[in-house]
């Protein structure tokens, strides 16, 4: 049992390496999607009351909803939006894995400062959750398309689940209110707003979605405007 | 008696048999490609054909340049010493021979790509950056995967740290990163695809075969021999890091099993080099940066 | 009974909005939901309701001040909403800004989100339980997110996908809060605490106390991310410039002081805990910041709108810091949240006026006011005079009480900073209302 955890959460630590060094747009989304299905298997074998029907439940909902459903749509949004398969960067791949190397290596710390009970046993719990947590925050901000800030939101939101599943369990409804969050900002995102974007742009980069800034940070264009006009 | 002769068996068989895991690799491409291929023994008729043959060496070079392929040569051989093999301790053991081995490693290193700067050719000397931009990514690789191996087993000489994990130890944790680790080092210090391509004829494609490009002769003939017996070697460390817990078992079956790793090894080197190309340059320091992130986490689950 | 009311009802308003067919049936139910919402607030004002659902729901005296903040706001949205969209032609047309031609939002979903919006709003000043609180903050940026979105152009397209974005990274790392909170009060006792306010702070002494300082940093992070406190503030400015004026005049208004309720649910949870100097000093940190940040955006704006969408980053500043000095403080800052609450909704109502007859946004361009908006006009300079806080309008005495509270507790630091950031951005507003009736004339440096 404590074996399979060790597994699951280093596997989940090598997602996100992978994710931080990702090329292609079809890549991240598998990797996210493999990494929703580690965290789906996590409850069966993560508790502290015995193995019951709500965790089982939520096993599979979690499965289903990360594995399956959100790489799905998520896929058919990259099929809709007319947009270049490479993920382009404003932090590029070989320092985006650096940048994790150091994340994960303050995460340590990170696991040694708090000092959560060994009610867990698993001494890679905390420093996996702050990781993940960290690189999403770091794909929504390093990367340009709208589409891998979806993908940071996931992993982001795969982070702050994993807490939940890890740590908080005999809270009620804490959990499930988790993966509610899950399906109504990633339907509500990915569904709605991504379609609404294809809809708008011809070639859809984020780097698009930019051009409300204030007034110094346009100051060339608008030197060039006559204000009289 | 038998005892103590066993490693001098393993450095004579490891002497005698290298040149065969090329061969092996070359005929495993061939027959994934659908044809028949080289002899195994190719490696050997080159080897005696080049000794042979007389060398020329260039106005240019200096006798450094005639001691790059000697000082490869021996550095591994030295090296060689080190390594355990089938559970048997090497020829030379000591506490922090690990670092010896690293640094052996280098010397090889140092002294081709010197060699290679010393024709002061422009493909040599590009060659040589290439070498030493993917060493710098290799080494820190290289020990923190057997830093976390010995933190596991308790021990700083190589012979204490290969074979020493159990069954199941190598299923989940350090080992099977270290293990993963040391494959793709495996690929990458003995120049296969996805990091060089030994079969490209052209020169601004080429890693490790350009820096080489100017020996000829006996000593083209000790830097193939060199690589053979590199190929080796980082197959015995992969096979001990990979090998579970053999200790009660008899001699032969630590052997055969060994055996069997070595052979094995260069066949899934060749699976793998039929199933990719090599990676663009700008990814090759990628997946040697993802490689060194792996045998971090190795060492971070072996902390604490 | 009350409780379930004030939330079924513009609930099930709102839902009912979508299916209507004609315009006047939604807008009269848009109206009679806000008279209701108004009526309920008022009688609850008269005798207190009943805790419902095991305590997870209940309206205190905190949550009734907010929740009275929402519906006067709500209300007067209403009626303003109801003739504004009486206005908007249908159909494709040009913007204004840059003659791409867009199309509105289906008023179904314009006004069945406004009532769920007030649906959600009214659940975070009643819910007493940090799951629920959790779930309608989390449902507030649903629920408004159509609205920012009303004129169909990139530029409010850009602007919804910025607000959706960061407040939902902002609501993730709430949940982290969140869970941190469950686990501190899992503590020694068997069964753990519940995550009720009340509960919470009665047990205080068997909570874990380390957590309970994450779960606040994080929860404060969170939802200070929906309250637009620096460095968290960036959605601002965007979604309130490009949303109609009177989704701008509820966001600012009422919207971000929801989200203040939430960080204020926190504050009480730790100062039962005893760890209170703890939360007012990173409330300082984060309302001195924000001061400092929206002063120094504020300086050159030449975009109406943006320059009160930056004014209320500053305002939330200083609820943050006047909580984080308490004791007076506290007291400053809930009067200064009623106070800007009503300015800012008048002065975000009055830009929609304007930017109804000069379709721009520019302070430079629009020139006149006073001849053809007369009340307007008036209305604007006074709510621009108000909103730097100057006397004799609310704004000034709430300022000043925290300016005193920071005195008398000896944070001289935070003192000066309000002090000169006010300073500044008085004068700014005087500039802009000179500007305005071309007293003085602005350009643009290159």
């Amino acid at each position: 049992m404590h074996g399979i955890v060790s597994v699951i959460v280093v596997s989940i630590i090598i997602t996100d390496f992978l994710l931080l060094s990702a090329g292609w747009l079809k890549s991240a989304i598998r990797i996210v999607a493999v990494q929703g299905l580690a965290l789906g298997l996590l409850p069966l074998f993560v508790h502290q009351d015995g193995l019951s029907f709500r965790l089982t439940a939520i096993a599979i909902l979690v499965i289903m909803l990360k594995g399956i459903v959100f790489p799905r749509l998520l896929m058919r949004s990259l099929r809709e939006m007319n947009t270049v398969r490479t993920i382009t960067y404003y932090v590029g791949p070989m320092a985006s894995l650096l940048v994790g190397i150091a994340v994960l290596s303050s995460s340590l710390w990170w696991g040694y400062v708090l000092p959560l009970p060994d009610q867990t046993g698993y001494r890679l719990a905390i420093p996996m959750v702050f990781f993940t947590i960290v690189t999403g925050l770091f794909l929504i901000v390093s990367r340009r398309q709208a589409l891998m800030q979806i993908i940071g939101y996931l992993a982001l939101e795969n982070g702050v689940y994993t807490f939940g599943v890890f740590f908080a369990q005999s809270e009620s409804m804490l959990i499930e209110i988790g993966i509610l969050l899950d399906v109504f900002v990633g339907v509500y995102i990915m569904g709605v707003m991504v379609f609404h974007i294809s809809r708008e742009f011809d070639n859809i980069e984020a780097g698009q979605l930019s051009t409300l800034k204030d007034w110094f940070q346009n100051r060339k264009e608008l030197a060039g405007k006559d204000p009289e006009s | 008696m038998k005892i103590n002769l066993l490693p001098i068996v393993h450095l004579v068989l490891a002497m005698v048999a290298a040149p065969l895991l090329s061969g092996i690799i070359n005929r495993t491409k061939a027959i994934m490609a659908g044809r028949r291929g080289q002899p195994i023994l190719q490696a050997y008729h080159d080897l005696f054909k080049l000794l042979r043959k007389g060398a020329v060496y260039s106005r240019t070079t200096s006798s450094l340049f005639r001691l790059g392929p000697i000082v490869n040569l021996a550095a591994i051989i030295t090296g060689l010493l080190l390594v355990p093999f089938a559970g048997c301790p090497g020829f030379i053991a000591f506490d922090g021979d690990l670092v010896v081995l690293a640094y052996l490693l280098g010397l090889a290193r140092f002294f081709v790509v010197s060699a290679a700067l010393d024709t002061g050719s422009s493909f040599e000397g590009m060659g040589a950056s290439r070498e030493v931009m993917f060493s710098i990514l290799v080494e820190p690789t290289l020990f923190l995967g057997l830093f976390s191996l010995s933190r596991l087993s308790h021990s700083l000489s190589l012979s204490g740290i290969l074979y020493a994990s159990g069954v199941t130890g190598w299923i989940i944790g350090a080992p099977a990163l270290v293990a993963g680790t040391l494959f793709v080092l495996y690929l990458a210090e003995n120049s296969r695809i996805p990091f060089d391509d030994p079969l490209t004829h052209l020169e601004l494609t080429m890693i490790h075969e350009v820096m080489v490009l100017d020996h000829s002769g006996p000593d083209f003939g000790l830097v193939l021999y060199g690589s053979a017996l590199k190929l080796w070697l980082f197959g015995a460390l992969f096979v001990g890091v990979f090998s579970p817990d053999l200790t009660e078992a008899g001699v032969w079956i630590r052997e055969g099993y060994a055996l069997a790793g070595m052979v094995l090894l260069p066949i899934a080197v060749g699976i793998v080099e039929s199933s990719m190309a090599r990676l663009r340059l700008l990814k090759v320091p990628q997946l040697l940066v993802g490689a060194g992130a792996l045998s971090l986490l190795a060492t971070i689950l072996v902390l604490g | 009974m009350m409780i379930l009311a004030i939330i079924l009802i513009p609930a099930c308003a709102g839902l009912a909005s979508f299916v209507t067919r004609q315009n006047i049936v939604r807008r009269i139910v848009l109206i009679v939901t806000a008279i209701m919402h108004l009526a309920l607030t008022a009688a609850m004002w008269l005798q207190g309701p009943d805790p419902i659902m095991n305590g997870w729901l209940q309206l205190d005296a905190l949550g009734l001040v907010f929740l009275s903040i929402v519906s006067c706001l709500f209300m007067a949205a209403a009626v303003y909403g109801v003739s504004y969209l009486a206005r908007e032609l249908p159909g494709t047309r040009p913007d204004f800004q840059e003659s791409d031609l867009f199309v509105n939002e289906p008023e179904a979903v314009f006004i069945g989100c406004l009532l769920l919006f007030l649906s959600t709003m009214t659940l975070v000043t009643c819910s007493h339980n940090f799951v629920v609180l959790w779930v309608a903050v989390e449902a507030t940026t649903l629920s408004s997110a159509p609205l920012i979105y009303f004129h169909r152009h990139h530029r409010s397209l850009e602007a919804t996908w910025k607000y959706l974005l960061i407040c939902s990274v902002g609501i993730a790392l709430a949940l982290l809060g969140t869970f941190f909170l469950a686990f501190a009060a899992a503590g020694k006792e068997a069964g753990g605490v519940p995550l009720v306010v009340g509960e919470l702070i009665a047990r205080a002494s068997s909570l874990r106390l380390p957590f309970i300082k994450v779960a606040f940093l994080f929860m404060l992070v969170g939802y200070g991310t929906k309250m637009g406190l620096a460095p968290m503030h960036s959605w601002l400015p965007d979604a309130h410039s490009e949303a109609p004026s009177v989704v701008s005049a509820l966001l600012s208004g009422a919207l971000l002081n929801c989200a203040f309720l939430g960080i204020l649910r926190v504050v009480q949870v730790l100062n039962g805990a005893g760890a209170g100097d703890f939360a007012r000093d990173l409330l300082l940190v984060f309302g001195l910041l924000s001061v400092v940040v929206a002063t120094v955006f504020i300086v050159a704006q030449l975009d109406f709108k943006r320059m009160l969408a930056y004014s209320s980053i500053e305002h939330m500043g200083i609820l943050a810091v006047g909580v984080g000095l308490g004791g007076l403080g506290s007291f400053g800052a809930l009067l200064h949240a009623v106070n800007h609450s009503l300015a800012k909704g008048m002065l975000f109502l009055v830009a929609g006026n304007i930017l109804a007859r000069y379709h721009t946004k520019s302070i430079q361009m629009i020139t006149g006011v006073s001849h053809e908006l007369p009340v307007s006009a008036m209305l604007w300079m006074a709510g621009l005079v108000a909103i730097t806080g100057t006397p004799p309008f609310g704004l000034f005495q709430s300022e000043l009480t925290i300016i005193r509270a920071a005195f008398d507790s000896g944070h001289l630091l935070a003192a000066v900073v309000l002090l000169a950031a006010l300073g500044i951005i008085t004068a700014v507003c005087l500039f802009s209302i000179a500007a305005f009736f071309k007293l003085i004339k602005i350009e643009v440096a290159d």
